[in-house]
């Protein structure tokens, strides 16, 4: 039986950078235990030597040639940025290391 | 009412053709609809009034000088707001891309303008195409024509609605798990998913990468056919468009309209039982089975015994690749941007801005998906969905070696009352329990209508194997020749 | 924190055993990225090559760039590797701002070129490194740390991206975990990065620069007693050059027996390697390992390489440096020992170029390994960036050879060149420093010493020829270094003699 808590979907929620509200863990804690209850029925399937689907279209080998095509112009690029400088996005301080 | 805007693009084209009337008359006389009633059925998000008279004077121009222009050059267009438009308002019906403009077009929309389609505006849609209603859209809710107090369906309720209430006579959805043809269902409408790939997804706001597919929605089965005619085909810049060129769909839908469908072989699924089915759906069902034995073909039961584990397989494969797909969404190259005051990180900006952005059911989807992605529940949840998928697929390959169609109701209730199923998400998903299994197998399905159940339209699917979307057109066409078309009360 | 007392090198030696294990990721030089036709130029304005896909904006999708994969196969061939038949790229998912997408197309369980090798000399000694892996992923983009004190992100109030270097193609090389190499790890380390280089070089499909940033290494570093399991290891970053490559090693391995010796524990993590003080310190060190919940990306078809056409690439590759190298030192009748030597100094090609543009491989090789190596050391750069190329290194030879220079007065001439002066010949002629071989001119400068200093005249002409130092020295003076002393010896003698 599936069930998820409230610090798990707390944590998740951390990895997706959500900053879900209280109010929200609370209502989704119970929906999304529900939803995945549910969904928990694929275990159910006897499916060991069945092979997973990620393409359902059975194509191989789609290449392009390493050929030059025209992109965006640097305004085009910037043209939906929130905030820029010095012909860059900005962001505020990122706390995090490089990978 | 302008006449005009009751007719078939098949019609328009016509008159259009012959210069009995203009482009610019005839996006204007839909441009005029617009303003007198989207007041009230909510169905476009952005109307680009002048995009569109300029396109449409252009193709006066172009036929006046003696250019030969497609069938469908001057027909008006409304186009899901999950589509890419240079230039002009893709909001995914989400806060966190309000009012964004793309630097490009989609690829499909570079075809449409092509054809010489003239694009009306961006229509209302659940946000970034996760539901069944319309009712998740950031900016309210579209209003079925059909009872202006009931969901026209969803995601793509905006592009049926618009359809239903003559705002256009074509338009543009996506279907992942239903969201053309659902919406075309409870309608009135007829909504077409190709098989996946045959359609460019370059340029559609990714949902489920593997799932999402871009479809024609209008009110006949030709004019559909038209339309996918001019969006289909391969497309260098999406590595899962299919290289072989498309069926022809347009022959095939013109072939059904005979009527005659001996020899064909339609299978009733068997697992699609009548639980939870409105006992109007189930009738209409089967007085549409009657019609097609009516018309020569031969109706068997088949099995598919994993059809029941679809809905269970599509809600955690969707969830996780939206998971990925929506992390772009960060405030750092486009969109919203919330709580950069000059003291908080990145990090804290990026959370406060999905936070602000996404709705409640994208939320749930991205948490979900994360969830079923994670190291320890991977095998699980979305390996072992991808599993039950292949076997999916493998009940559809068999099946088609015993019929050459199947078919079922498109969903199991009529337009639900607005806010009916929005406290319950998993009340929400069952809408999508009859459309949900061809995505994931990748084969190609259309809804026609076919008939009322208390005064509400009802949809017949009819699902085809992959790559053989002429066929679905025939049937649905031949459907369509007895049953006609439906027509909502006056708005 | 201070630094405890730091045991020697001998002392870790004898206490524990080493493990090293090395992550190197190349950027290809293909002419387009990795998932669009965008260019790849290096050094090219802010956000000038971009497009849709590697800005990640909603809709767009990749397209794999066929010579990409080209480069990564034919990388893995000459790493003696298994190349799939069948396999997929994978989203590595995580949030970084230079990362359009917030998720990275790499490979995961399905790498392009599985089980290689690739040996190298250390001391004489052939050490045969294990591949694990050669996979094929997309670069990020470049963020400018914007307000701090060092242009590091640790203080800094801002950032600025830009993403002309997002997607380009990125191929990673893992090796397997190297034991049993005891003293010579941080040497080892460093000469498999090299051959790794000169490898890839000689393939054409990078130009490896690891100052540039299109080769870059991340090394792994653990100790365990002798009979004990392996250690925890530890990652450093931020090591771009080969020098560093050794040095990072040996610091690590330094760092690691203190806190062991101390009866502390190393804990796993990322560790960033500092060029002016050798040391490394402490990244954010992570609770749990990142979950990058990778799963096949669904927006690329798989790969599956046709193995005739593996099998054609596989025999037209060119000449791999272990080969070269051992044709090069019968051309030049070297021993290994000294053909190590030179690989060691990084001079293999570059002595290999000297002798084309014409001069001895000895020649070749004295400048190289001698002033050249003394410079490069000095300055702390590569040999390949020293100054002089091979073909000024032979036009200093030719004329060392024709007796237009002494070997002081080369020394000189190579100063100039060093210092940007221009090519040799030029240099010799503004600096006026060509050796005076007019006898005349000479026999004027020697009468004018022999005058100058009579008494040391008398005493060469009484038979004390060392005496001749003296007028020589003069003779050197008044010509400003520009006689050949041999010959102005010969001549001294030659004019008290009679």
């Amino acid at each position: 039986m599936a069930a998820i808590s409230r610090e798990e979907v707390a944590h998740l929620a951390r990895l997706s950078r959500l900053a879900v509200t209280d109010q929200e863990l609370d209502r989704f804690a119970g929906q999304l235990d529900v939803i995945l209850q549910s969904v928990a029925r694929v275990g159910e399937v006897a499916a060991d030597d069945i092979p997973p689907t990620s393409h359902s279209v059975p194509l191989v080998n789609v290449l392009r040639e390493d050929v030059i095509v025209p992109g965006l112009t640097r305004d085009e690029a910037l043209s939906g940025a929130p905030d820029s400088a010095e012909d860059r996005f900005r962001v505020p301080q990122i706390l995090a290391d490089e990978e | 009412m302008s006449d005009l805007i009751k007719l078939s693009a098949v019609a328009l084209g016509e008159k259009l053709a012959a210069k009995e009337v203009s482009a610019e008359e005839v996006t204007r006389v839909h441009l005029d609809r617009i303003g007198e009633v989207d007041g009230r059925v909510h169905a476009f998000l952005h109307v680009d009034t002048e995009g569109a008279l300029s396109a449409a004077r252009e193709i006066d121009s172009r036929r006046a000088a003696g250019e030969k222009l497609g069938p469908l050059a001057g027909v008006p267009i409304a186009i899901k707001d999950v589509i890419a438009t240079k230039g002009v308002p893709t909001t995914c019906a989400s806060k966190i891309l309000e009012g964004w403009r793309p630097p490009y077009d989609a690829t499909i929309m570079t075809r449409i303008r092509e054809a010489g389609l003239v694009m009306l505006g961006k229509t209302n849609m659940d946000e970034f195409a996760m539901g069944s209603s319309t009712e998740y859209s950031a900016y309210g809710p579209t209003y079925n024509p059909w009872d202006l107090s009931r969901i026209p369906g969803g995601s793509g309720g905006g592009s049926a609605a618009a359809l239903a209430a003559y705002e256009a006579p074509l338009a543009i959805g996506t279907d992942t798990g239903g969201s053309i043809r659902q919406p075309g269902a409870v309608t009135g409408t007829v909504g077409a998913k190709p098989t996946y790939g045959g359609t460019s997804r370059y340029g559609l706001v990714a949902f489920s990468s593997s799932l999402d597919t871009p479809g024609p929605c209008a009110r006949t089965v030709l004019d559909a056919a038209l339309l996918h005619e001019v969006i289909a085909g391969h497309d260098p810049r999406d590595s899962t468009s299919i290289a072989q060129p498309a069926p022809d769909v347009v022959a095939a839908a013109r072939l059904g309209a005979s009527g005659d469908l001996t020899g064909v072989r339609v299978g009733v699924v068997k697992e699609f039982g009548t639980d939870g089915v409105e006992p109007g759906v189930t009738a209409a069902f089967r007085d549409a089975v009657e019609t097609l034995t009516k018309l020569g073909a031969e109706v068997v039961e088949v099995s598919c015994p994993h059809f029941q584990y679809a809905l269970p397989a599509y809600y955690l494969i969707a969830p996780s690749e939206c998971s990925s797909n929506l992390a772009r969404f960060d405030s750092v190259r486009f969109g919203l941007r919330v709580g950069d005051d000059g003291n908080r990180s990145l990090e804290e900006v990026m959370s406060l801005t999905r936070e602000a952005g996404f709705g409640d059911e994208v939320k749930r989807r991205i948490i979900i998906g994360t969830y079923a992605l994670s190291s320890g529940y991977y095998d699980a949840y979305y390996g072992q969905a991808q599993k039950v998928r292949t076997l999916i697929s493998r009940d559809f390959t068999s099946a088609f070696e015993q019929v050459d169609v199947l078919v079922s109701a498109t969903t199991p209730f009529t337009a639900f009352e607005l806010g009916a199923r929005t406290s319950d998400p998993y009340q929400m998903y069952l809408a999508d329990l009859y459309t949900i299994p061809t995505n994931l197998y990748g084969g190609p399905a259309i809804s026609v209508p076919i008939g009322l159940s208390e005064g509400l339209p009802v949809g017949l699917q009819v699902m085809a194997p992959t790559m053989a979307d002429d066929r679905m057109y025939r049937i649905a066409a031949a459907v369509e020749s007895v049953v006609g078309t439906f027509t909502p009360p006056a708005l | 924190m201070s630094t405890s007392v730091l045991p020697t090198y001998d002392e870790v030696i004898s206490r524990y055993e080493p493990v090293i294990g090395l992550e190197t990721h190349v950027e290809l030089g293909t002419a387009t990225k990795m998932f669009c036709g965008c260019p790849t130029v290096f050094g090219a304005e802010p956000n000038t090559q971009v497009c849709p896909v590697c800005l990640g904006l909603p809709g767009s999708l990749p397209v794999a760039n066929k010579a990409a994969i080209e480069a990564t196969i034919r990388i893995g061939l000459a790493l003696n590797c298994s190349i799939a038949t069948w396999c997929r790229f994978a989203r590595k998912n995580y949030f970084y701002p230079d990362m359009p997408k917030n998720f990275q197309i790499s490979q995961y369980d399905e790498p392009l070129c599985t089980d290689g090798y690739l040996d190298v000399e250390v001391n004489g000694e052939t050490v045969r490194i294990g591949i694990e892996r050669v996979h094929l992923e997309e670069d990020t983009g470049k963020t400018l740390h914007v307000g701090g004190a060092t242009g590091r992100i640790h203080g800094a109030t801002e950032s600025l991206v830009d993403y002309n270097r997002a997607g380009i193609p990125l191929v990673e090389i893992v090796t397997k975990p190297v034991p049993g190499i005891g003293a010579m790890a941080p040497e080892v380390a460093k000469a498999y990065v090299a051959e790794l280089r000169d490898v890839i070089r000689t393939l054409g499909v990078s130009d490896v620069r690891m100052e540039q940033g299109s080769m870059r290494c991340d090394v792994n570093t653990s100790l365990n007693r002798p009979g004990e399991e392996w250690g925890t290891r530890t990652e450093t970053k931020n090591v771009n050059s080969l020098r560093s490559v050794e040095r990072a090693v040996r610091s690590e391995m330094l760092r690691q027996a203190s806190v062991l010796d101390a009866g502390g524990t190393i804990t796993q993590e990322t560790r960033h390697f500092h060029e002016d003080t050798g040391d490394t310190t402490s990244g954010r060190s992570k609770e749990t390992a990142t979950d990058y919940r990778y799963f096949p990306e669904p927006d690329l078809a798989p790969l599956a390489p046709d193995p005739q056409w593996v099998e054609r690439l596989k025999a037209a590759l060119p000449e791999l440096p272990r080969v070269h190298r051992a044709r090069l030192r019968t051309e030049w009748n070297l021993s290994e020992l000294d053909m190590q030597s030179i690989l060691n100094a990084g001079a293999v090609e570059l002595i290999e170029q000297t002798v084309a543009a014409g001069a001895s491989p000895e020649a070749a090789r004295k400048w190289w390994l001698g002033e050249l190596s003394r410079r490069a050391n000095a300055e702390g750069v590569e040999l390949e960036s020293v100054g002089a190329t091979p073909a000024q290194v032979a036009q200093l030879q030719t004329l060392v050879d024709g007796g237009k220079l002494t070997d002081k007065l080369a020394r000189q001439v190579l100063e100039g060149v060093l210092a940007g002066e221009g090519d040799p010949e030029a240099i010799m002629a503004a600096r006026g420093l060509e050796v005076v071989s007019d006898t005349g001119a000479l026999t004027a400068a020697i009468d004018e010493a022999i005058a100058a200093h009579p008494d040391v005249a008398e005493k060469i002409r009484g038979g004390n020829q060392a005496a001749a130092g003296v007028l020589i020295g003069a003779v050197m003076k008044t010509t400003k270094g520009a006689a050949d002393a041999k010959t102005v010896r010969e001549l001294v003698l030659a004019r008290l003699a009679g």
